[in-house]
């Protein structure tokens, strides 16, 4: 009999506007020392799911309805909720999504850690304060804080993202549990830190011979570490199979959907940059900030791009990628003088823009556009699609009262929008569709220069797979130049002709992109070529066991 | 090409149905409206003069002539209510207009220009939080005289540094917002942005604390009124009607019991709908549904 | 911390400066003398009143010994009550007034966190909804309103309680205590309710639960401290209020406390003793506002770490 066996879960959500079916009748079972992935995208019911075993769904609204996840043969579904904490915390243990909110701030780290040893519910397991804060201190030393003897007493917020998420492993496996539920504990780190998480995760797992069930909505991540993986889709098990089974035989259309709007491989489309043609010429670029927070007597000032150069030729799509900090936003709202420059110059088609005024500015902005991250800001939550896409046009003198309507549905039709759509609000769509409606809005002025600050990274993946394609058409028929700003390098390797590496402010390197993938000259750019997950379980585990070597 | 176009729900539709779904503050919006007409309608309406005694009458308790009874001096309890009531509303709204004028300016411009202004200018609404002023009113009043008009002033100019603080916090939200800076780069110009893009993204919260500003200013003018620091005789207000009720309400129970069950009900009408308000209107229970 | 407490301090000198001297350029424009209320006093008398409180010289000259006097604790003495000096008013209804507050506060404090807190566990059921009713009628019920309703049905009609006094009969505190502090039980009900709601929606009391911690001390160790800021930092302003409420409770039950005073002082005129109270007020109210401001950052981590100047 496996370590847990779920049979026929339904859990429904009762909304004011109608039930909910989040996981419909869904089976599965995890053996000690295996590791199941859940896969799905967003709403799939995946979280739900492992939530509810641990009764840590909001009641109301959700509510179980059938089913039963027998434990070690006693069903975790209807036990009370006294029984329940012998399991939390215990024989399961979960390490949640985002490590910088999962830790309560007020809590210093080490107290955090001992709880659940000192609130055991089973009197011979429970220890004093003494013994508990001694494991807690090998605990921290061994997923790899360093100095843990002081660090022990230090808050939350004196810790990075990555480091959280090690104290999060860290209690996770303080009282040795038997089955350990992993809810995307990577997605919110930038991918070397996720790197020497999943080589932790995986490293703890073989030496303790624990149960994990690993929540993911990126296959490349389940590739390495998952000895079973089962597709979610709108509550329910689209397909469930051994790792190698569902990446290479897959029988199924939606895996088969997924698997392949993963961006593999380079750019399919041939280089339509115009060599000699310079579009845009950032020379020595500088912009800092001040931090009205810290006292001026300290060093408060951010100095987001510190002396950036770059050029990018006309018909060129490049590629700008870098971690989170990196000043690579800063450095595309820059170009575009949405940011206040320190230092520096930008040229635009021959023209220095740093010195012009807003006024000045205006007929510059109608050619240089921007795409932003988050579909469900970038939008004017009180304008109908229709006025969002007419106050281009009209404020540019583009249309006139006759042709708007025309003109609109045209750019309706150019994003793959129906034109029934036209009056309605952002509220009323998917993230796809108002990312589709931001890149008309940017494509309205005709412009010649758009700079896509991290388009799809909000979006599902085959969402993000379409929306890729249609960035890619767009500039083709609209012949635009693009600068595309990513933290993740595949689809930044799949849609441009070059790729500049940014950290700290700078740009560390530049090149074409099949070249610098090939022989990357810099340690950092290594690096992060290497903490790339890759969707093939036969590749990834190689690499993962590379990645342990190397610890 | 001649597709049926679909009617989308804007965010204004879409808080007024949910608003249409809170009977409780429908209720407080028609007492509160109702309270308006009957304040506006009061010198034609009212049973009695305002200044109409019978001093041979004295204080009765409610009847057939008196609905809510009479007071020492023979004065018909209901026609004195509705009179104060206009007194008490103005005040509301007069005080409530003033802090919203000057809140709104002041948090507007610190959030948009940001910066050192910002810091400057939130600066001075933390010192003036700090400053005690109840008792700068109660100071004022004593010093210049029971002036209707400085009592809106000097409530006004207390209530103004909340509004001014919201303002500011959504302003400043709003400008981080990727909309605004879509706005930006299509080149619109401030006035255009403010215009199209802050403002109508802003009014929901004014709104909001707006409605529940006037309870909170009523409740001060009443509250001085009621130490006699507020409205005068011959005017009248609610506050000084509790003022005289509890001078007699051994024998009397009736004279504080009209007024002050009239302010409550205000008051709960004020707060429900503004409650209301802030639910049917925060974003967050539109999202994603 | 010390270092920080000493700093907010000294930034709250300057505010109390402006606080005195609106005050006192504020008095001394009022329209008429004090002693011009009085009929048919001989202009002589009145010379020699003005010379007693050196009323006769410059304005800036009072203004300056006024300051002086101030720093020593001097309020200079009572136009109203000869003989009386407004330091000794002071003193003789600081007492009821302070005991006043502290039973307001602490009424406030366990009805409303309490409140609040169980109505954040259970939130839209009954649990949540009688405890909010109870705080809307106690918002929108004016002390003024409550203080004499409270008299009327326990004290005259049942006669349960005294209706007036200050420590003069037994339980003649318990009214009083309750009309000035249900108001603010009321608000901070629904401060602590917003506040827990805000911080049981995080995921790291998802994690607490996770990790086999009970629900009372998942509310208790996890949920109550952040909850609860919003209402240490009312604590101040809530402060003030009470103090601004003891006017009318003070009146109302007949206590002899400096919100009495002060609304007679107001009434007689007396403009020493109104400077005087005035700036005493302004001081114990600036001086409460930085003690919560200060809890407030206390309890939150890593605002304490950069008060103490830790990055």
């Amino acid at each position: 009999m496996a370590l847990l066996e779920v049979e026929g879960l339904k859990v429904y959500f009762h909304t004011r506007n109608g039930v909910v079916k989040a996981v419909d009748d869904v089976s599965f079972s995890v053996d000690c020392g295996e590791t199941l992935a859940i896969v799905g995208e967003s709403g799939s019911g995946k979280s739900v799911t492992c939530y509810s075993l641990l009764d840590l769904l909001p009641k109301p609204p959700a509510r179980i309805e059938g089913g039963t996840a027998l434990f070690d043969g006693e069903d975790l579904l209807t036990c009370d909720s006294t029984r329940m904490r012998h399991f939390r915390g215990n024989d399961i243990a979960v390490i949640f999504q985002d490590p910088m909110t999962s830790l309560n701030p007020f809590i210093s780290i080490g107290e955090q850690l001992i709880e659940p040893l000192i609130y055991h519910p089973d009197p011979a397991r429970k220890q004093s304060r003494e013994t508990a804060r001694k494991r807690a201190i090998e605990l921290l030393d061994e997923v790899g804080i360093i100095d843990p003897k002081s660090r022990v007493d230090c808050y939350p917020h004196e810790f990075s993202g990555g480091m959280r998420q090690r104290v999060m492993i860290a209690m996770a496996l303080i009282n040795e549990p038997r089955l350990l539920i992993c809810d995307e504990p990577t997605t919110a780190l930038d991918v070397t830190i996720q790197a020497q998480i999943l080589t932790l995760i995986k490293k703890l797992q073989e030496t303790r011979d624990v149960a994990v069930i690993f929540i993911s909505h990126d296959l490349g991540v389940v590739a390495g570490i998952a000895d079973k993986v089962l597709v979610m889709c709108e509550g329910t098990i689209r397909e469930a199979g051994d790792t190698d089974t569902i990446f290479y035989h897959s029988q199924n259309d939606y895996t088969q959907k997924l698997l392949a709007a993963i961006p593999e491989g380079a750019k399919q489309l041939p280089n339509r940059a115009q060599p000699d043609n310079v579009l845009v010429e950032v020379t020595n670029l500088k912009t800092h900030f001040t931090d009205y927070n810290k006292p001026s007597n300290q060093d408060n000032v951010i100095r987001a791009v510190d002396g950036v150069s770059l050029s990018i030729q006309r018909g060129e799509i490049s590629g700008l990628v870098g971690e989170s900090g990196s000043g690579k936003s800063t450095l595309g709202r820059s170009i575009l003088q949405l940011a206040p420059t320190t230092a520096g110059q930008v040229t635009f088609d021959g023209t220095s823009l740093t010195g012009l005024n807003a006024k000045q500015l205006v007929p510059w902005r109608r050619k240089m556009q921007m795409i932003f991250q988050d579909p469900y800001a970038s939008l004017n939550p009180r304008m109908t699609v229709y006025q969002t896409l007419a106050e281009p046009l009209l404020y540019h003198g583009l249309a006139n009262r006759k042709t708007i309507d025309q003109q609109v549905r045209q750019l309706m039709d150019d994003v793959g929008l129906v034109h029934s759509q036209l009056r309605k609000y952002p509220h009323e769509f998917s993230g796809g569709q108002r990312q589709r409606i931001a890149i008309g809005r940017a494509i309205a002025t005709k412009p010649e220069l758009i700079i896509a600050d991290e388009p799809v990274s909000a979006l599902d993946v085959t969402i993000q797979a379409q929306v890729l394609d249609l960035i890619l058409d767009l500039v083709e028929r609209h012949n635009l130049t693009m600068l595309f700003i990513s933290h993740d390098l595949s689809v930044v390797r799949y849609i441009s002709d070059r790729v500049m590496v940014m950290n700290r402010g700078v740009i560390i390197e530049q090149g074409d992109t099949e070249a610098l993938w090939a022989d990357p000259q810099q340690a950092y750019t290594k690096q992060l070529l290497k903490a790339i997950p890759l969707a093939d379980p036969r590749m990834e585990r190689v690499r993962l066991a590379d990645a342990q070597a190397d610890v | 090409m001649t597709a049926i176009e679909e009617q989308g729900t804007s965010l204004w539709r879409d808080a007024w149905i949910k608003l249409c779904k809170n009977y409780l503050a429908l209720l407080g919006l028609a007492i509160i409206l109702l309270l308006c007409l009957v304040s506006l309608l009061t010198p034609w309406i009212a049973p009695y003069g305002y200044e109409e005694q019978n001093l041979l009458l004295g204080a009765t308790p409610p009847s057939a002539a008196h609905w809510l009874g009479t007071d020492i001096f023979g004065r018909d309890m209901l026609t004195r209510i509705m009179y104060g009531g206009r007194v008490s509303l103005t005040v509301g709204f007069i005080a409530t207009a003033v802090a919203l004028v000057i809140g709104v300016l002041w948090g507007a411009i610190a959030g948009f220009v940001g910066g050192r202004v910002d810091a400057v200018m939130m600066r001075i609404v933390d010192i003036m939080y700090a400053l005690p002023f109840m008792i700068f009113i109660v100071l004022l009043m004593v010093v210049f005289g029971r002036n209707i008009l400085l009592l809106f002033l000097a409530i006004g100019a207390v209530e103004w540094l909340t509004m001014a603080r919201i303002v500011r916090g959504q302003v400043m939200n709003l400008r981080k917002q990727e909309f605004v800076e879509a706005a930006y780069s299509l080149g619109l110009s401030q006035w255009t942005i403010i215009r199209r893009h802050i403002i109508p993204n802003t009014l929901g919260p004014v709104i909001v604390y707006t409605t529940l500003t006037i309870p909170s200013v009523m409740l001060l003018e009443a509250f001085l009124s009621f130490l006699g620091l507020g409205i005068q005789p011959p005017q009248s207000s609610w506050g000084l009607l509790i003022n005289y009720g509890v001078e007699t309400m051994e024998e009397y129970p009736w004279l504080l019991i009209f007024p002050g069950v009239t302010l409550s009900l205000t008051l709960f009408a004020l707060n429900f709908l503004g409650d209301g308000l802030r639910d049917a209107l925060d974003p967050r229970t539109s999202k994603d549904q | 911390m010390l270092r920080f407490a000493f700093y907010r301090l000294l930034q709250a000198i300057p505010v109390l400066l402006i606080v005195i001297s609106l005050t006192f350029f504020l008095v001394h424009s009022a329209p008429g003398g004090p002693f011009s209320a009085d009929k048919a006093v001989p202009p002589e008398v009145i010379k020699a009143l003005e010379a007693q409180y050196n009323l006769d010289q410059p304005l800036w000259q009072q203004y300056v010994s006024y300051l002086g006097d101030i720093v020593q604790g001097d309020f200079g003495p009572s136009f109203k009550y000869p003989g009386r000096n407004v330091s000794e008013l002071i003193a003789a209804g600081l007492p009821a007034t302070a005991e006043l507050a502290f039973y307001a506060m602490l009424v406030a404090l366990v009805i409303g966190v309490s409140a609040g807190v169980a109505a954040a566990m259970r939130p839209n059921t009954a649990q949540d909804y009688i405890p909010m009713s109870a705080a809307m009628i106690g918002i929108c019920m004016p002390s003024f309103l409550l203080g004499p309703l409270l008299v009327l049905i326990f004290g005259i009609h049942l006669e349960w309680l005294p209706v007036s006094g200050w420590g003069d009969m037994p339980g003649d505190k318990i009214l009083p205590a309750i009309t000035l502090g249900t108001g603010y039980a009321a608000y901070i009900a629904r401060l602590s309710r917003g506040g827990m709601l805000e911080v049981l929606s995080q995921d790291y009391i998802r994690t607490a639960r996770a990790k086999g911690l009970s629900e009372p001390l998942v509310i208790a160790k996890h949920a109550l401290r952040g909850g609860l800021i919003p209402v240490v930092a009312f604590l101040g302003p809530a402060f003030a209020g009470l103090l601004g409420g003891s006017f009318v409770v003070e009146t109302i039950f007949q206590i002899p406390g400096l919100g009495r005073f002060y609304v007679q002082a107001a009434f007689n005129r007396d403009y020493t003793m109104i400077l005087g109270t005035t700036v005493f007020f302004a001081t114990l109210i600036i001086v409460f506002n930085l003690l919560s401001d200060m809890l407030a950052i206390w309890l939150n981590p890593k605002l304490r770490q950069q008060a103490q100047g830790k990055s």
